[in-house]
C-alpha cells in the first residue's frame, strides 16, 4: 500500500511543556485511523502539527512523498490534507447552502477565476448533491449559527471535505453529540467518505465508535504514542487500559452495564 | 436569456437621469452633488472593508494623498483630468498597496487605529510642509478634458460629467465584484478566517485586495474633489475628521447596496450644508444627533428602509 503520510521525530514543546515527543507514524493509503488518549495528551496538537497550525519544534513531516513541514494550513489544504474542528468552523451568519457554495467556490477558482461569478447553476448542483450525501439536504437554507450540534458538526466535515482530499483529519467528530447519535452521525460520514476513498484519521473518546469503525488505533498518553496497533490488539493492550480507557472502563461495564458512554473520558 | 441585475438597471438610470440633469441644475446643487459622488467613491472602498468585518478611521489617507498627487501634478504644468484623476487614484492604490503588507496583519480596533496613525502622518506632514501651502494648502487650477478647455458654468457641468461616468463604471465594477469568489470571500473572511486558510486560500491577500481596492477609490474620490473644489488644504482632506465623515457616510447608508453609498454620501452632504447654513454654532450638534438617530433607528443605515418597504410588500396584510 501507497504511503501517505510519514511522521517521524516529531517533538513540539511548549517553554518547560512536552506537548509532543517522539512521535512517529506512517499512515497508508484508505486507512481509518483512530487517535485515543485522554485530554491533553497531544492529540489535537498532533493534528494542529500536521496541518500546519503548529509549527512542531523538530521532526519530518512528509506526505505524499514531499517535506511539509513549517508549510501553512492553507498550501496543506493545497496539497491533499484537510481537517475538521472540535468546535466546527464554519460561515455562521450564513445558511448552509451558502457556507459549502463558498467552500466549492475556494477549493475550484485560483489566479483569474476568482473574478468570475461565486453562483453558477453548475456549481449549485454540486453543492446540493453534496448536502444530500450529507445528508444535511433539509437544513439547506437554515442559518449556520441555528443549526442542532450535530448537523453543524456534519456541515463541518462536509466543508473540509469539499476539495476531495487524499487525507482528511477529524478532531472529535462526535463530541457533544448524544449517545443516541453518535453512531447515526459516523455513519454518514463514513458513508460519504467511502465514496471518495478518503483515508481517514480521526480523535475519539468513545471506544465503541473506535471499535466500529476503525482499522488501526494510536494511544496517545503525555505526547507520545504509546501504542500503534489493529484496533483489537490495542484495546486489550495494557498500557492503553491503564492510561487511555481507564479501569473505571470496564469495572462500571460489569457492574451495571453502562459508563459506555464515560468510557475513558473523564 | 440571463436576467437584468436589479441593481445595474437601477444604477444605470440614475446615471442617466443625473448626465441629463446636469444641464438644468443649480450651480450648488451640482457642488453638492460632486461632493457626494467624490465623497460616496470614498465610503464604496469603506463598504467593501466593512463587509470584510474591517473598518477604516484613516482613510482620508488616500483621499488626501489622491488630492494632494493630483494638485501637485497641476503645479509642473499637468492640466488634464484624465490624467489628473488618474494619477491621483493611482498614486492612492500604491500607497495602500504598501502599507496592505502590514495593515494586513491586523483586524478590529488594531486595523482601525493603525489607519488612523498613517493618515496623521500623512497630515503632519502636509501641514508642515511651507511649499505646499502648510494649513492653507494651495489652489488648483481649471483642468482641461483631453484638449477642450471649458470656461465660466461649463468646468463644472464638464467635471460633473466627468466624474459621473467614472463614478459610474465604478460602482457597477464593484457590485459585480461583490458577486465574484473573490468579492464573496469578503463575507468568508469576515466570519471565519480559520476556516478560509483550511480552504486553502490566504485570508490575508483577501484582505490586501480589499484595501488596495478602497485606496484606489479613495483616491479617485480625492483627486475629483480637489478639482471640483479647485483648492487642496490639509484640514478637509486629510485630518482625521474627514476619516470620520466617511465612516458617518458608511453608517448612514448601510453596507447592504453599492447604490446607497452615494444615496448616504449626498443625505451627509445635504444635512451638513443646511446645519451650517441655519445653525452655524450648534452644526456639529445636528450632524451628531442624526448619526445618532440612524443608528438607533436605522442601524443598518439608509438602505435598510428599501429593505423594509419590500418585506412590507409581500408580508399579506393580517
Amino acid at each position: 500500500m501507497t504511503v501517505v503520510l510519514e511522521v517521524r521525530d516529531l517533538q513540539k514543546t511548549f517553554g518547560a511543556v512536552v506537548a509532543a515527543k517522539d512521535i512517529n507514524v506512517t499512515i497508508s493509503e484508505h486507512e481509518i485511523i483512530g487517535i485515543i488518549g485522554a485530554n491533553g495528551a497531544g492529540k489535537t496538537t498532533f493534528v494542529n502539527m500536521v496541518t500546519g497550525y503548529l509549527k512542531p519544534t523538530s521532526g519530518h513531516i512528509e506526505f505524499a512523498g514531499r517535506n511539509i513541514m513549517g508549510l501553512p494550513p492553507r498550501t496543506i489544504t493545497n496539497l491533499g490534507i484537510s481537517r475538521s474542528f472540535q468546535v466546527p468552523q464554519v460561515f455562521a451568519s450564513e445558511t448552509v447552502f451558502d457556507n459549502l457554495m463558498m467552500a466549492y467556490a475556494i477549493t475550484e477558482e485560483s489566479g483569474l477565476g476568482l473574478l468570475s461569478p461565486l453562483y453558477n447553476d453548475e456549481r449549485a448542483a454540486r453543492v446540493d448533491s453534496h448536502l444530500a450525501r450529507y445528508q444535511v439536504a433539509e437544513y439547506r437554507n437554515a442559518t449556520s449559527s441555528t443549526l442542532p450540534q450535530g448537523v453543524r458538526k456534519l456541515l463541518d466535515i462536509a466543508m473540509a471535505a469539499v476539495s476531495k482530499p487524499s487525507l482528511l483529519m477529524l478532531d472529535e467528530p462526535t463530541s457533544g453529540i448524544s449517545v443516541e447519535e453518535k453512531f447515526g452521525l459516523m455513519d454518514i460520514i463514513m458513508d460519504a467518505l467511502r465514496q471518495d476513498q478518503t483515508t481517514v484519521l480521526f480523535i475519539e473518546h468513545d471506544m465503541e465508535i473506535v471499535e466500529r469503525y476503525v482499522s488501526r488505533v494510536l494511544a496517545f498518553y503525555q505526547g507520545e504514542i504509546i501504542c500503534d496497533a489493529p484496533v483489537a490488539e490495542a484495546l486489550v493492550d495494557p498500557g492503553v487500559r491503564e492510561f487511555v480507557i481507564g479501569e473505571e472502563y470496564h469495572r462500571t461495564r460489569t457492574a451495571n452495564g453502562l459508563g459506555v458512554e464515560n468510557g475513558g473520558r473523564l | 436569456m440571463r436576467y437584468m441585475d436589479k441593481t445595474v438597471v437601477g444604477l444605470s438610470i440614475a446615471f442617466l437621469v443625473l448626465l441629463f440633469a446636469d444641464f438644468f441644475m443649480a450651480e450648488w446643487v451640482r457642488f453638492i452633488g460632486l461632493q457626494s459622488l467624490a465623497r460616496g467613491a470614498v465610503a464604496l472602498g469603506l463598504l467593501v472593508l466593512w463587509r470584510t468585518g474591517l473598518v477604516s478611521f484613516g482613510h482620508a489617507l488616500y483621499f488626501g494623498f489622491g488630492a494632494y498627487a493630483a494638485a501637485m501634478l497641476t503645479l509642473i504644468g499637468y492640466h488634464d483630468a484624465f490624467f489628473l484623476v488618474f494619477a491621483g487614484t493611482l498614486a492612492a492604490g500604491v500607497l495602500a498597496f504598501l502599507l496592505g503588507f502590514l495593515l494586513r496583519r491586523y483586524r478590529a480596533i488594531f486595523f482601525a487605529l493603525l489607519n488612523m496613525a498613517f493618515s496623521m502622518i500623512l497630515y503632519g506632514v502636509i501641514v508642515k510642509t511651507e511649499a505646499l501651502g502648510s494649513t492653507d494648502g494651495f489652489s488648483v487650477l481649471t483642468p482641461t478634458f483631453l484638449g477642450y478647455a471649458p470656461e465660466g458654468e461649463a468646468v463644472q457641468t464638464t467635471l460633473f460629467i466627468f466624474t459621473l461616468v467614472f463614478t459610474y463604471i465604478v460602482t457597477v465594477g464593484v457590485h459585480l465584484y461583490l458577486k465574484t469568489t473573490l468579492g464573496g470571500m469578503s463575507m468568508a473572511v469576515r466570519e471565519n478566517e480559520i476556516r478560509v486558510e483550511y480552504l486553502g486560500y490566504s485570508a490575508e491577500k483577501v484582505i490586501h485586495v480589499k484595501y488596495v481596492f478602497s485606496g484606489l477609490v479613495a483616491g479617485f474620490g480625492g483627486a475629483i474633489m480637489a478639482l471640483a473644489i479647485g483648492q487642496v488644504d490639509p484640514d478637509s482632506m486629510a485630518n482625521w475628521t474627514v476619516s470620520g465623515e466617511f465612516v458617518f457616510i458608511t453608517i448612514l447608508s448601510g453596507i447592504g447596496n453599492v447604490g446607497a453609498t452615494f444615496i448616504g454620501a449626498l443625505v451627509f452632504e445635504l444635512i451638513r450644508t443646511y446645519a451650517f447654513e441655519y445653525a452655524p454654532l450648534v452644526w456639529q450638534f445636528i450632524l451628531g444627533g442624526s448619526l445618532l438617530t440612524i443608528i438607533m433607528f436605522l442601524p443598518d443605515g439608509i438602505w435598510s428602509l428599501f429593505g423594509r418597504l419590500r418585506k412590507s410588500e409581500k408580508a399579506p396584510n393580517p
